[in-house]
């Protein structure tokens, strides 16, 4: 750690030319992914001496925007201002009840969404929300549309110099959400979902080694086929046994969360 | 991982024996046999293991002299006073150990400590330079004991009006690699594994194997939670054979005055089972009979006992010494190394030398727990604080009171524990009074499944405890209150999967505990039986809610989805694989 640069830019253009112009630089959000793949030695900054930038408190980062049809979230807006926006709250409710489950208050006061994505875990618990959602990841050269972004397990479409700036909701869409994580609070997800059924988006985590879309599911919800869509769920995901859990379970409890949120549809 | 059943090398085995279990199998009949099993469980005391050593000792006048000092966060100072001795050829006075301020212990700070005082005294010692030596979470979790894993299997037999004839019980222990307090643990195990039940024909046998794991030692309970739920899950599948309710299943079998124990032990005073059983069935309102699917909801009950202080003829061996001074200036000091590591020790030692001496508590001072200063009270374990080390601080009080009124202050008067001609125990046949007496406890846990994720909410968790008498209520309930989220823990989520012989879950992101929104409402109530040879009464408790709540939780599962798991941890995946299985 006493070798790593502190980069702490004063705008976001200035952020972007020290990010393109220096050697091995770590953006930082909240840390609270990176200060703890630092702490446990798992991500050494390479090469020697690289570079922390940070981008906690560039303004251009920060807030929640109403852009027409669209609700805009600063790339570096920490969860807790999420989930006390009003339009968060009137407009995308699965973002903040996803929100909510994040860590405890501290983790939600730094973890932000432009981190999630960056941080691309297969257990990130916003990511199926955005894909739920079919958000689109701006950066500070262009727009990605979600389902391009996660390329492999922790892998994404940014290039080695680009930075997430905002991410931007459509409004009007109804997405319900359910983490399953064996504990209240504090717990890293078995199995995340998202669903909406118009348009049909079934989005999970923590079952392969990406956040999906479960796209045989959505065939057979756009055909108005619940029970073709919770069968071919299974078909989808390929979850394996880990620490935390088992592929069996999680391929279970997909199974049966899916049929828990699409019935709570049906009821209204 | 070895299995556990498999392993060939033994660290010790037990075999207890009373009356005929052959004859009481050919009376029977039923008899009924289960296998049941117990998972780790990490201790998570507050701050991780870890011990400053300084190269020298220093003598009251600051002076500094041949030896070694060491503070650390520890539960028995005299454990690492000896060590330190052994490791390093120190004398007595040349080793001086020093508890810093303990955030917990639960057994985890009884024997590993040693472990860490003298790497930092033997790097002290080289580098002629005090060394800090702290664990982080990782290394901790990695590193030190767990409570042990186990099988235990029991066959079962009786009539069928319910009279129980004989139990055969057969407890295997994973030990880890490395002996530790592993035998120790294995008797407590097997002196509860017939539980708080009387039964003419008994047969324990118990053996504590080697596998290729880190050693697992000394827990809150030490061996008794894992013995006691596969007895009391064994009530529940007699029940159910016999078509009879468990709680009058209990009611039929359950240790009474006059009674005796499987060790052949006379139960004489303190007996509480029915009390506990009858106090916590009043304490709870009807259970709920409906939930909105995809939860239900389900109930169960445990009755339990746990021996206060150590085993057998430990208390004679050690002969605790303790010692109350008068000091010049008017005020009171109680010189003991019993450590308080939150469990109220500090503030129960203080009101009882206050009120031998008849002066007010802020008259009364506790030494600080350092091998310099103070005798050797033993440790600070086997809920024997209270009892034990208690009762010798109202004695030298009492005693201080009256030489007071005589002779001039400073005074000093020590006292050192005499067993009672009464108590008789053979080590060599496991006959006789294992414990001078027992705690009781009757725990009621309403949980919430949820049928589609297979996650266990407990929500409600009863508990009636006969601790003879609660020196200080507050703190009697807190013992209970954490002992039983502990318990809870154990029971439901906090699970450690094996890779090549370490552990997978060596982090706080792994390695999950309830958190407060997890945790149940717990209610205590203190039924209070007393015992004649402790402090007002007073038994131990603090091992005692470590026993009751993991059996209650799986029965209370049953009683949700129909569904035994017969083990702990019932994570999610093992019940939603139960319930489908079905």
């Amino acid at each position: 750690m006493r070798d790593v640069t502190y980069l702490r830019p004063r705008t976001l253009s200035e952020a972007v030319q020290l990010y393109r112009t220096t050697p091995g630089c770590r953006p930082l959000a909240g840390g609270t992914d990176l200060m703890v793949m630092l702490h446990a030695r798992t991500l050494r900054p390479e090469p020697r001496g690289g570079a922390v930038l940070d981008l906690w408190s560039l303004a251009e980062l920060k807030g929640v925007r109403r852009l027409g049809d669209i609700l805009e979230v600063g790339a570096a807006e920490p969860y807790t201002g999420i989930i006390g926006s009003a339009e968060v709250q009137q407009h995308l409710p699965a973002l903040a009840a996803a929100a909510r489950t994040i860590g405890a208050a501290q983790i939600q006061n730094r973890g932000t969404l432009g981190g999630n994505l960056a941080n691309a875990s297969p257990a990130g618990d916003t990511l199926p929300v955005l894909l739920a959602y079919d958000v689109v990841v701006v950066t500070d050269r262009r727009s990605i549309p979600i389902d391009r972004f996660f390329t492999g397990y922790r892998k994404t479409a940014l290039e080695s110099d680009e930075l997430i700036t905002a991410v931007r909701f459509p409004i009007g869409r109804q997405v319900a959400f359910r983490k399953v994580g064996t504990r209240a609070a504090q717990a890293i997800s078995k199995v995340v979902l998202a669903v909406s059924l118009t348009p049909a988006r079934v989005a999970i985590g923590s079952v392969a080694e990406v956040p999906l879309r479960a796209h045989r599911a959505e065939a057979a919800l756009e055909g108005g086929d619940v029970a073709g869509a919770i069968a071919a769920v299974a078909d989808d995901i390929r979850p394996i046994d880990d620490v935390r859990s088992t592929a069996a379970y999680r391929r279970a409890v997909t199974q049966n969360v899916l049929r828990g949120l699409l019935d709570a549809f049906a009821r209204g | 991982m070895f299995e556990v059943t498999q392993a060939t090398e033994v660290y010790s085995t037990i075999e207890i024996a009373k009356g005929d279990v052959a004859a009481g199998e050919q009376a029977a009949d039923f008899v009924v046999e289960r296998t049941f099993r117990v998972g780790l469980q990490e201790q998570l005391y507050i701050e991780p293991q870890g011990a400053i050593a300084y190269p020298y000792r220093e003598t009251g006048n600051g002076k500094r002299e041949t030896g070694v000092t060491v503070v650390g966060s520890l539960q028995c100072p005299y454990y690492v006073h000896r060590a330190l001795k052994r490791a390093l050829a120190l004398t007595d006075e040349q080793a001086v150990v020093i508890q810093a301020e303990t955030g917990g212990g639960f057994g985890g700070k009884e024997e590993y400590p040693s472990i860490v005082a003298i790497h930092a005294a033997l790097l002290a010692c080289k580098a002629g330079w005090p060394v800090r030596l702290i664990y982080d979470r990782h290394e901790d979790l990695a590193a030190t004991t767990k409570r042990h894993p186990g099988v235990i299997s029991h066959r079962t037999a009786v009539k069928k009006d319910g009279t129980l004839l004989s139990q055969d019980i057969y407890i295997v222990l994973d030990g880890g690699a490395y002996c530790t307090l592993t035998p120790v643990v294995l008797s407590r195990a097997a002196i509860h594994a017939a539980g708080a039940y009387s039964c003419p024909n008994v047969r324990i046998r118990a053996r504590a194997v080697a596998t290729n794991t880190p050693p697992n030692g000394a827990f809150r309970g030490f061996g008794a939670p894992q013995s006691l739920f596969a007895a009391e899950l064994m009530v529940e599948h007699v029940a159910e054979r016999l078509g009879m309710s468990s709680v009058d299943l209990r009611r039929k079998w359950m240790l009474r005055v006059g009674d005796t124990t499987a060790t052949g032990q006379n139960l004489t005073e303190s007996v509480s089972a029915e009390l506990v059983l009858d106090a916590a069935l009043r304490a709870v309102a009807p259970n709920r009979l409906t939930a909105q699917p995809p939860i239900r909801h389900g109930r169960g009950l445990s009755l339990v006992f746990h021996g206060s202080g150590f085993t057998g003829s430990g208390e004679r061996k050690l002969s605790g010494t303790v010692a109350v001074a008068g000091l010049a200036n008017g005020t009171f000091q109680i010189l003991t190394a019993s450590t308080e590591i939150g469990q109220g020790t500090k503030t129960i030692f203080c009101q009882l030398a206050a009120d031998a001496l008849g002066v007010g508590l802020d008259k009364v001072v506790l030494a600080p727990q350092d091998t310099s200063l103070v005798p050797d009270s033993g440790p600070t374990v086997a809920s024997r604080t209270a009892m034990i080390v208690g009762r010798l601080i109202q004695e030298a009080a009492t005693e201080l009171r009256d030489r007071a009124k005589r002779e001039p202050l400073p005074l000093r008067v020590e006292k050192t524990y005499v067993q009672p001609d009464s108590i008789h125990w053979d080590e060599a046949t496991y006959r006789g009074d294992a414990y001078p007496v027992y705690a009781w406890a009757c725990t009621i846990a309403d949980v919430d499944v949820d049928m589609t994720t297979g996650e266990v909410r407990v929500t409600d968790v009863v508990t009636a405890v006969d601790c003879g008498k609660a020196l200080h209520p507050v703190m009697a309930e807190g013992q209970i209150e954490g002992g039983s989220l502990q318990a809870v823990g154990w029971a439901t989520i906090e699970e450690i999967k094996m890779k090549d012989g370490g552990y997978q879950n060596d982090r706080l992101a792994t390695y999950l505990i309830p958190t407060a929104l997890d945790a149940p409402r717990i209610r205590t109530i203190l039924v209070e039986n007393p015992y004649s040879r402790g402090p007002f009464g007073a038994k131990g408790i603090g091992e005692l809610p470590m026993d009751g709540p993991a059996p209650a939780i799986i029965a209370a599962i049953h009683d949700a989805t129909g569904v035994w798991l017969d083990e702990v941890p019932a994570t999610p995946e093992k019940v939603l694989a139960a319930c489908t299985s079905r």
